[in-house]
């Protein structure tokens, strides 16, 4: 019981007058909004609602992709309170978020997840190398962009993005829906 | 003992490499070799690889660090893993990538190669075309009363990189772990042929993106070797600046994730906050949170920018203020200690026998730090710290001390910029050169031979991890199910960095 004293209650004061951890919301690009608007009428997509679950999958990064997507779970970026999660099965997923140049070694594992999604989905690609193959696209074990094995819907470049950028990105998923819908 | 293996290595010719020479042995020089290692566990092998022509061993023996090499003119040489088992990815890497075979090597199955690139030796001088499906991969055999497998990836449930793991579990304890990876093969080592070491380097640089500091600094250190050249004083300051800053946000990262793992949510998100705290510093001061491409052959591209000295002051205050309180209460619950102690076990034996580096190698007794011995400017040789335990609580301590001497070189490095130019020319000439360079996971290991137009004509990217993976199977063996999460975080070993 001390010990919850000593510790809680100047936490608590603490609280009430220090600003947030959590960094204010990016706002998405409109002209973004408004492309991934058109497709989702071109598809005559059904809306997804306000709330997305992402299932990441890495097709050949160097991890410096993922290391960045990790951040937006931090309590800085905290893309929960946004209703986007990441969810374990590819089942339970409204988005794929791939990263890396699609190596041909994991072409076969990217396909499988997706078909295992239910439509509607989201297919996005981030990172320069998922955009295009990046660096590595002349070599004999990639693919080139992740567009290769699947239709891509969102492209968020960058070497890595920055959780900002793919928060923004994710952002205009759900506006795209918004309006969209 | 280590005197006779040395002059039989000394028997070679002398192939130029610098700073740690290079021998080329013949085949019975080789056979030797290899034969003596058995009796001689101090000898450390940290990496095997190949060229067109020859494969090469790079052996610390004692304080210093040589490389063996044997031509391989039929295709054969002999096998390292009889003696060291660390050696088997090595061996099932060079068949895969040059096609050469490793006579009574412990493993002969494929590595990187899954069956699904359009050559096969795509490193060799003449690659063959590959027409075949890609096989069943074949898993080692496990035998036993209720014994059942629990196959695991590539597509892992987190946000991880893809590998696939094979666990055969007796009830709910792991018989056997084996790890099988390759899915991020990228054809690195074949992108770096032929290029400028400057265009070279930003695929070291992108070897393991956690450890881009450490890739970029043991692949310029290889470039400068082979070419004569020193950086200046303030860009290998600059160097140590950031490769600090890496190794305290990866142990941060590392750290959190643990205690996440053991189900202390709140151990996680601090270590988080902090660590976003040191990228953005990171960001301000060299215009990338994780400071890709800033190391380059021949110093840094880019000076520490207006603002980025506070920011990096600010930020490793925070830490040096937090870390203790999180240190106490990971210390003080009963339940984390529960989870962490005695749990995925690499005896000091092991470590030794496999040459593990950084934080497997110190929570297991191996002290080695390349920051100390071979030793490189500008860091003052200090002992690192080591436990023997070996468990995953020890991993998770030797990061909790690396962590504050990270924050104290860093402060010191600050407080003492020397001046000088950024970046030397790099003269157009041929060369040989090896980087070793302490990343956050262990020594980065890169040997480098360019032409005389300055263009890369072999080269081989050593991450730490070669040496981990083994590790981990070993550490999983006898422990739950369960705690294979815990037991893979506190390894950490990169995927990327081993697929090349």
């Amino acid at each position: 019981m001390q010990g919850w004293r000593r510790l809680l209650w100047p936490r608590l004061a603490q609280g009430l007058v220090s600003a947030p951890l959590t960094d204010p919301p990016p706002v998405p690009p409109e002209e973004v909004v408004q492309a991934l608007v058109a497709r989702l009428e071109a598809a005559a997509q059904t809306r997804l609602g306000r709330s997305l679950a992402i299932r990441q999958v890495d097709a050949g990064s160097c991890n410096g992709c993922e290391l960045e997507i990790n951040a937006m779970q931090n309590v800085v970026h905290d893309l929960e309170r946004f209703g986007l999660r990441f969810v374990a099965s590819p089942r339970h997923a409204d988005v794929l978020l791939v990263t890396g140049p699609l190596t041909r070694n994991m072409r076969e594992a990217l396909l499988r997840t997706a078909e295992c999604m239910p439509e509607p989905k989201w297919v996005v690609a981030a990172g320069d190398c998922a955009v295009d193959g990046g660096s590595f696209k002349d070599s004999y074990a990639v693919e080139g962009g992740i567009d290769a094995a699947l239709p891509v819907d969102l492209l968020i470049p960058g070497c890595p993005p920055t959780p900002t950028q793919l928060l923004e990105g994710m952002l205009a998923l759900i506006e795209a829906q918004r309006a969209g819908g | 003992m280590s005197d006779t293996l040395l002059r039989l290595i000394r028997h070679g010719q002398e192939q130029g490499c610098r700073p740690h020479q290079r021998y080329l042995l013949d085949r019975a020089q080789w056979a030797t070799l290899v034969a003596a290692l058995a009796d001689m566990p101090e000898v450390a092998l940290l990496g095997l690889w190949g060229d067109p022509g020859q494969v090469h061993a790079a052996l610390l023996i004692e304080d210093g660090l040589l490389i063996a090499s044997c031509g391989v003119p039929d295709g054969r040489f002999a096998a390292f893993s009889p003696v060291r088992p660390g050696a088997v990815l090595f061996e099932r890497m060079i068949r895969d990538l040059w096609g050469f075979v490793a006579e009574g090597g412990t493993d002969q199955r494929p590595w990187l190669d899954h069956g699904r690139w359009p050559v096969t030796g795509p490193l060799a001088a003449n690659p063959a075309p590959n027409g075949m499906a890609p096989p069943q991969p074949v898993f080692l055999p496990v035998e036993g009363e209720g014994v059942h497998q629990i196959p695991v990836g590539p597509v892992h449930a987190g946000i991880i990189e893809p590998g696939h793991f094979r666990f055969h579990v007796q009830g709910e304890t792991v018989v056997r772990l084996e790890a099988r990876l390759g899915y991020l093969h990228k054809g690195q080592i074949g992108l770096m042929l032929g290029k400028p070491a400057p265009v070279a380097a930003r695929f070291a640089a992108r070897l393991s993106g956690d450890s881009t500091v450490a890739h970029g600094w043991a692949f310029a250190q290889g470039v400068e070797a082979a070419l004569g050249i020193t950086p200046s004083p303030r860009a290998l300051a600059l160097r140590a600046l950031m490769a600090e800053l890496e190794r305290l946000h990866n142990h941060l990262n590392d750290w959190g994730f643990l205690c996440n793992d053991a189900s202390f949510a709140w151990l996680h998100a601090r270590a988080g906050a902090l660590r976003e705290a040191v990228l953005r510093a990171a960001n301000t001061a060299f215009g990338h949170r994780l400071m890709m491409d800033r190391v380059v052959p021949g110093g840094v591209s880019d000076d520490l920018r207006p603002g980025g000295d506070a920011a990096i002051r600010a930020a490793l205050a925070m830490v040096a203020a937090e870390l203790p309180a999180l240190e106490a209460v990971y210390d003080s619950h009963a339940s984390l200690q529960d989870r962490m102690v005695g749990t995925g076990v690499i005896t000091p034996a092991l470590a030794m026998l496999f040459a593990a580096g950084g934080v497997v190698g110190r929570a297991s007794g191996r002290g080695f730090d390349a920051r100390r011995r071979p030793g490189y400017a500008p860091y003052a040789p200090a002992e690192a710290a080591v436990l023997t335990a070996g468990d995953v609580d020890a991993r998770a301590r030797i990061r909790l001390a690396e962590m504050h001497r990270s924050v104290a070189l860093a402060k010191g490095l600050l407080e003492s910029l020397p001046p000088g130019e950024l970046l030397v020319p790099l003269p157009q000439r041929g060369g040989e050169g090896l980087g070793l360079v302490e990343g956050f996971r262990g020594e980065c290991l890169h040997w480098v031979a360019l032409d005389d137009e300055g263009l890369v004509r072999a080269v081989f990217p050593r991450d730490p991890s070669w040496l981990h993976w083994p590790l981990l199977e070993a550490a999983i063996e006898g422990n739950i199910v369960a705690d294979f999460p815990l037991i893979n975080k506190s390894v950490n070993a990169s995927y990327s960095g081993v697929d090349l």
